[in-house]
C-alpha cells in the first residue's frame, strides 16, 4: 500500500519535470498510476483474503489531531474494486489522452486524475472523520478539475459548476453527520470523538443515531447520484474526458456505497427496520427512474451516466434488504443480500467501466456523441464492438456474465423475506421484486438500443470520415474488463468464499459455507434444494450445443450468397430509413410518458414542389427530467429571491455597513450578557 | 427398475426436439378444425424445416456476424431451457443447473440478440420488430418473473424440480389465492411471449402489425430454419413450464419406467388439451393495437404481483 502511495507521488514530481514532453508524460504517467492501482489491488485483496487489519497514525493535520489510517476487510474491498478499474483505465488511458495531443496540454489531467486516484484510495482508508473529509474534498475537488478539463465549452462549465454544488451539500451532510456522531461519544465536551473508533464504541441514543443516518444517507446520497440528488450526474459525467467518466462512474460512486456501509454498519451498527426500508425505498425509485430516463437519452454517454444511477439504485436495493434482514436478527439472510449488494458493486464498476471507455473509443473514432450519427461502426470496429456487446450483456443481466450472478442473488434474498414477520414490510418487499423485475427488463431494453443503434445496421452519419479501430492499449484495456466481467459470472463461488470476512464483519455472519456446499460449480446460498446455479455449466452448455449445430450444419457446405435487402418493393432505401434512437424508445415514451416532462413539437414546412405533395417534417422532441421541475427549480427560484432580497442590505458605503456591525454588536452583547 | 437420470435427459431434449414441431402442428391442425378448413397433416412443420434446411442461405449484404451468430445462440438456449425444465421427471440430470430466474433469463438472452439482429440489416422493419419486441418484453418478463416467484414461494424453492415435486404432493396447491393469480398472469404473459393472438400474429406478414416477423424477416435457408425451431421450441417449452408449475400431476418423481411411461402419457394428454384451449383463445380474440398490448401486459404484471404479495399476507 505504502509503495502504491509512493508511485503516486513520484509520479506528482514526474509530471514537474515532463510538462515540456506530453507525450512521454502520458505514458510514464499513466503507466504509474496503474503502478500505483495494481499495488492498491493487490494490497485489497490480500486484506480481504486473510481477513487482516492495519492501522497507522500518521502525525499530521492539527496539532493533537492526528491522521489515522486503517486497512479492514471493508477497505480492502473497495481499495481492490478502485484499484483494479484505475488499473485497465491508466493503460486505456495511455492510447485515449494522446487524442488530445496538438489539441490541448494535457498536464492539468494528468496532474489531477492523480490526486482523484489518491482521495479515492485514501477516503476507504481514513479512520478518524477530520481525514474522511480531507480525502473525500481531495477526490471531489480533483474530479471538478477534470470535469472542466475541456473547458471552453459552456457545457462543460455549468456541468462542473453543479457538480460542485451538489458535492458540498452532500459534504456539509456527512460532516454534520460526522459531528453528531462525534459528539455523543464525549458528550459534546471534547474533539476526542473524531476517530470513527470512538465513534464505534459509543452508545447512540435512538433520536440522534437517526438524525446521523439521515444526514449521512443523505450526504452519500449526493455523491452516488440517488434519485432526486442524481442531477448533476447525468451533467458531468458525459462531458468529462472519457476515461475520467470511467473512473467517475465505476468507482466514484461506489466510495459513496463505502461511506454508507461504514457508517451505518460499523459505525452506528444497531438500526430499527425502517432504515433499510428507507434505504429500499430510494433504491428502487433510482433503479426504475435511472433506467427509463436512461432510455430516452440518444447521447451514449448519458446514457451510460444514467444507466449508472439505476445500477446505484440495484445496490440500495440489496443493501436495504440486508438492513432489514439484519435488524430483525436474521443474520444469514443479511450476508446474503449484503453479498448481492457486493457483488453488484464490484460488477459495476467492471462493466461500466468497460462501457465507458467503450464509448470513450467510439468517440475517439467518430468525434460524434450523439447515437443518432453512428450506426455500423461493427464493420470498422470489430474489437471494440466485441468488447462493448459483453459490457452490455453483463449489464443487461444475461447469464453467465457476471450482472446476472448479483441480480440472481438479489432475488434469492427477496425470496426469502417471508421470513419477515411485519405487514408493512411484507406489502413493500413483492412490490419491491417487482420494480427490480421491471428494471432488469427495461436494462435488456436499453441496452439493445444503445447497442443497435451505435454498432449495428448502416452509418447515419452525412459525412461519414475514415474510422479507425482504437490503438492497442485501448483493446487490452477493454479486453482486461470484459474478462473481469466472464470470470465474476463464471465463478462466483470463489468469490463469494473470498469475501467472507466482509460480512462476517458488517452482519457477523456467513453465507459461503452453504454457498460452495455443493461443490465450486454451484452456487447455492443458503441450501441446496433451495436454490442453485451453475454458470460454468450453462456457459458450456450453450456454447456445445451452439458449436454442434454450426457444425452439423456446415458439414454439408452450403454457400452464401449476399443479396440487397428486401424493402417491400421500395427501391430506395436510405440509412435514414432506419430507427433512431429517439424512435427505437417512442413506445416506452408513450407507456411512461407520465413521468417525464415532455415537449413534442411537429412542424409543417410547406410543400417545395407541387401542393399535392407532401412538405418536410421538422419535429423537435425535448424531454426534461420532472426532478427538475418539481426539486430543483423551485429551490433555485427561492435562493434567487432570498439574495435579492438580502441584496438590498448592501449599499456600498461604508457608513451603512458600520451601522450594520454596530447593531450587531449590541444584539449579541444583550444576548450573551 | 430405475432409468439413469442422464438418460432422462437425452430423452427429454429429445422429446423437446421432436415434440414442438408437432405440437405447433397440433395447435394449426386443431385450429383449422375449428374454422371449419381442411387441414394440414401434424407433420406439416417437420417438412417446412426440412424443406428450409436444405436451402441455400441469402444473406442482407451489410449483415455482421452477430445476424448469422444468432439463429444458432437462440436454439441453443432453447435447448438448454428445454434440459432444466422437469416433463417426464423431476430427477433430471441439469435441474441443479439453471433455476427459475435463469431460465427466464434464458429466453432474455434469445430476445436480446434477435432484437440486435433485427436492428443489424438496417431496415425500418427490424428496428421496429427489435423497438416493439423490446417494449413487450420489458412488461411481459417482470410479469413472468412474478408469476414464477408466487409459485416459487409456495414450493419454498427456485429451482424447477424442487418447485414440481412439491407442488405435485401438495395437493391443495391450487386453492392457494396466490397460485390462481400467478395462473392467471402467466397465461397471459405466455400468450405475449410465444407471439400468440391477441399480441402477435405468428401467420401474419401484414407489414404494420407485425412484431416478431419483422425481426427475422431478412432471414434465409437454416438460419430461418433455426429460428423457426427454437420459435417452435418457445411454445411447447412456455406450455411444458406451465404445465410443471400448475398442474403438475402425473410426473414421475423417482425414475421408474412404468412411472416414466404413465408421465409421458399425462404429458400428452395436457398438451393436447393446452392446444386446444390455445386456439380458443386465439379464434375467440382478435389482435390487439399495439398500445393497447401495455394494457393487457399491464394487467398481467399486476395479477403476478398481487399473487406474490397475497402469498406474503395472507399465507
Amino acid at each position: 500500500m505504502a509503495a502504491s502511495f509512493a508511485a503516486l507521488v513520484l509520479l506528482l514530481v514526474l509530471t514537474i519535470f515532463l510538462r515540456r514532453s506530453q507525450r512521454l508524460l502520458i505514458t510514464a504517467g499513466f503507466s504509474l498510476a496503474g503502478l500505483a492501482s495494481f499495488l492498491a489491488a493487490g494490497a485489497g485483496f490480500l486484506t480481504v483474503a486473510q481477513g487482516m487489519t492495519f492501522r497507522i497514525v500518521v502525525p499530521l493535520g492539527l496539532p493533537d489531531l492526528p491522521f489515522h489510517l486503517r486497512l479492514d476487510v471493508l477497505s480492502g474491498y473497495f481499495l481492490m474494486i478502485i484499484g483494479l478499474l484505475a488499473l485497465f483505465v491508466s493503460i486505456y488511458s495511455i492510447g485515449y489522452v494522446r487524442g488530445f495531443l496538438g489539441v490541448r496540454p494535457v498536464t492539468s489531467l494528468v496532474v489531477f486524475s492523480t490526486f482523484f486516484l489518491a482521495g479515492m484510495f485514501l477516503v476507504v482508508l481514513a479512520d478518524d472523520a477530520l481525514f474522511f473529509m480531507i480525502a473525500w474534498e481531495l477526490m471531489a475537488g480533483a474530479s471538478y478539475y477534470l470535469v472542466m478539463f475541456e473547458d471552453e465549452r459552456l457545457e462543460n462549465r455549468r456541468a462542473s459548476f453543479l457538480y460542485l454544488l451538489v458535492a458540498h451539500v452532500g459534504a456539509i451532510a456527512i460532516l454534520l453527520s460526522f459531528g453528531i456522531l462525534a459528539g455523543l461519544t464525549t458528550g459534546f465536551q471534547g474533539f476526542e470523538g473524531y476517530t470513527f473508533d470512538a465513534m464505534r464504541e459509543a452508545k447512540h441514543p435512538q433520536a440522534l443515531a437517526t438524525a446521523a443516518f439521515l444526514l449521512a444517507f443523505f450526504g452519500f446520497s449526493a455523491k452516488a447520484g440517488v434519485i432526486p440528488l442524481h442531477i448533476w450526474l447525468p451533467e458531468a459525467h458525459p462531458v468529462a474526458p472519457s476515461n475520467v467518466s470511467a473512473l467517475m462512474s465505476g468507482v466514484m460512486l461506489k466510495t459513496a456505497i463505502y461511506g454508507m456501509m461504514r457508517v451505518i454498519f460499523d459505525l452506528i451498527g444497531v438500526f430499527p427496520w425502517w432504515w433499510g426500508a428507507l434505504v429500499l425505498v430510494f433504491g428502487l425509485i433510482s433503479a426504475v427512474l435511472g433506467v427509463l430516463y436512461a432510455l430516452l437519452q440518444h447521447d451514449l454517454k448519458k446514457l451510460l451516466a444514467y444507466s449508472s444511477v439505476e445500477n446505484i439504485g440495484i445496490i440500495l436495493i440489496s443493501m436495504g434488504l440486508s438492513m432489514i434482514f439484519a435488524s430483525f436478527g436474521l443474520t444469514v439472510l443479511s450476508a446474503l443480500a449484503m453479498i448481492a449488494a457486493l457483488y453488484h458493486t464490484l460488477n459495476h464498476a467492471m462493466f461500466k467501466g468497460l462501457l465507458f471507455m467503450g464509448a470513450g473509443t467510439v468517440l475517439h473514432a467518430t468525434h460524434e456523441r450523439s447515437m443518432e450519427k453512428m450506426g455500423g461502426l461493427i464493420k470498422f470496429m470489430p474489437w471494440t464492438s466485441a468488447l462493448f456487446l459483453v459490457g452490455c450483456l453483463s449489464i443487461a443481466a444475461l447469464p453467465p456474465f457476471n450482472g446476472f450472478v448479483s441480480e440472481w442473488l438479489t432475488y434469492q434474498a427477496f425470496l426469502l423475506s417471508p421470513a419477515l414477520t411485519n405487514p408493512l414490510l411484507n406489502l413493500l418487499v413483492p412490490l419491491g421484486a417487482a420494480l427490480l423485475a421491471l428494471t432488469s427488463a427495461l436494462a435488456a431494453a436499453l441496452f439493445v438500443k444503445a447497442y443497435g443503434v451505435t454498432f449495428l445496421g448502416h452509418r447515419r452519419s452525412r459525412h461519414p470520415a475514415v474510422i479507425h479501430e482504437a490503438p492497442w492499449s485501448m483493446r487490452i484495456a477493454m479486453s482486461l474488463a470484459a474478462l473481469a466481467c466472464l470470470a465474476l459470472g463464471i465463478f462466483p463461488t470463489y468469490l463469494i468464499h473470498w469475501m467472507d470476512p466482509i460480512t462476517k464483519f458488517l452482519v457477523g455472519d456467513t453465507i459461503s459455507s452453504s454457498a460452495a456446499g455443493f461443490g465450486w460449480m454451484w452456487l447455492t446460498p443458503i441450501a441446496h434444494d433451495r436454490a442453485s446455479y451453475s454458470a460454468p455449466v450453462v456457459f458450456v452448455v450453450i456454447l456445445a450445443v451452439v458449436a454442434i449445430t454450426y457444425l452439423l450444419l456446415h458439414s454439408r457446405a452450403g454457400t452464401i450468397r449476399r443479396g440487397p435487402l428486401w424493402g417491400c418493393g421500395f427501391e430506395g432505401i436510405t440509412s435514414r430509413m432506419q430507427y433512431t434512437a429517439m424512435s427505437f424508445s417512442m413506445p416506452l415514451r408513450r407507456i411512461f410518458g407520465f413521468l417525464f416532462s415532455i415537449k413534442e413539437k411537429v412542424h409543417h414546412l410547406p410543400p417545395t414542389t407541387h401542393s399535392a405533395f407532401p412538405g418536410r417534417l421538422q419535429y423537435h422532441l425535448r424531454v426534461r427530467d420532472r426532478a427538475w421541475i418539481w426539486v430543483y427549480q423551485p429551490i433555485s427560484d427561492a435562493s434567487f429571491w432570498i439574495s435579492r432580497r438580502i441584496g438590498r442590505m448592501q449599499h456600498g458605503r461604508i457608513q451603512v455597513y458600520l451601522i450594520y456591525s454596530f447593531v450587531t454588536i449590541i444584539v449579541l452583547l444583550i444576548f450573551s450578557r | 427398475m430405475t432409468i439413469p437420470s442422464s438418460l432422462i435427459e437425452t430423452t427429454q431434449v429429445a422429446l423437446l426436439l421432436a415434440a414442438a414441431p408437432l405440437f405447433t402442428g397440433w395447435v394449426k391442425m386443431v385450429k383449422c378444425w375449428m374454422q371449419g378448413r381442411t387441414a394440414p397433416s401434424l407433420l406439416q412443420p417437420f417438412r417446412d424445416l426440412a424443406k428450409l434446411f436444405s436451402k441455400d442461405v441469402v444473406l442482407a449484404e451489410n449483415a455482421s456476424w452477430i445476424f448469422r451468430f444468432t439463429p444458432y445462440l437462440v436454439f441453443g438456449v432453447s435447448v438448454l431451457a428445454g434440459a432444466i425444465i422437469p416433463v417426464l421427471s423431476t430427477d433430471l440430470l441439469l435441474s441443479a443447473t439453471a433455476d427459475v430466474i435463469v431460465l427466464v433469463s434464458l429466453f432474455a438472452i434469445a430476445r436480446f440478440f434477435t432484437a440486435l439482429a433485427g436492428m443489424d440489416i438496417g431496415t425500418a422493419f427490424g428496428g421496429m420488430g427489435s423497438s416493439r419486441e423490446m417494449t413487450i418484453a420489458s412488461l411481459a418478463e417482470p410479469g413472468m418473473l412474478m408469476a414464477v416467484f408466487a409459485v416459487s414461494l409456495v414450493g419454498k424453492s427456485t429451482s424447477l424440480s424442487q418447485m414440481t415435486a412439491v407442488i405435485s404432493q401438495g395437493g391443495h396447491a391450487m386453492l392457494r389465492p396466490s397460485m390462481v393469480f400467478a395462473l392467471l398472469a402467466f397465461i397471459l404473459i405466455a400468450l405475449a411471449e410465444t407471439g400468440r393472438i391477441p399480441v402477435d400474429n405468428p401467420a401474419t406478414h401484414l407489414e404494420l402489425t407485425m412484431i416478431h416477423e419483422a425481426m427475422i424477416l431478412e432471414y434465409s435457408g437454416r438460419h430461418l430454419a433455426l429460428i423457426e425451431w427454437a420459435g417452435m421450441m418457445k411454445l411447447y417449452l412456455f406450455t411444458v413450464l406451465g404445465i410443471a408449475a400448475f398442474f403438475p400431476w402425473g410426473i414421475s418423481l423417482n425414475n421408474d419406467l412404468p412411472a416414466i411411461a404413465g408421465a409421458l402419457v399425462f404429458l400428452f394428454l395436457k398438451l393436447g388439451f393446452v392446444g386446444m384451449a390455445l386456439v380458443l383463445i386465439e379464434t375467440g380474440l382478435a389482435k390487439m393495437r399495439i398500445f393497447r398490448i401495455t394494457e393487457f401486459l399491464g394487467s398481467a404484471f399486476l395479477f403476478a404481483t398481487l399473487g406474490m404479495m397475497s402469498f406474503f399476507m395472507l399465507e
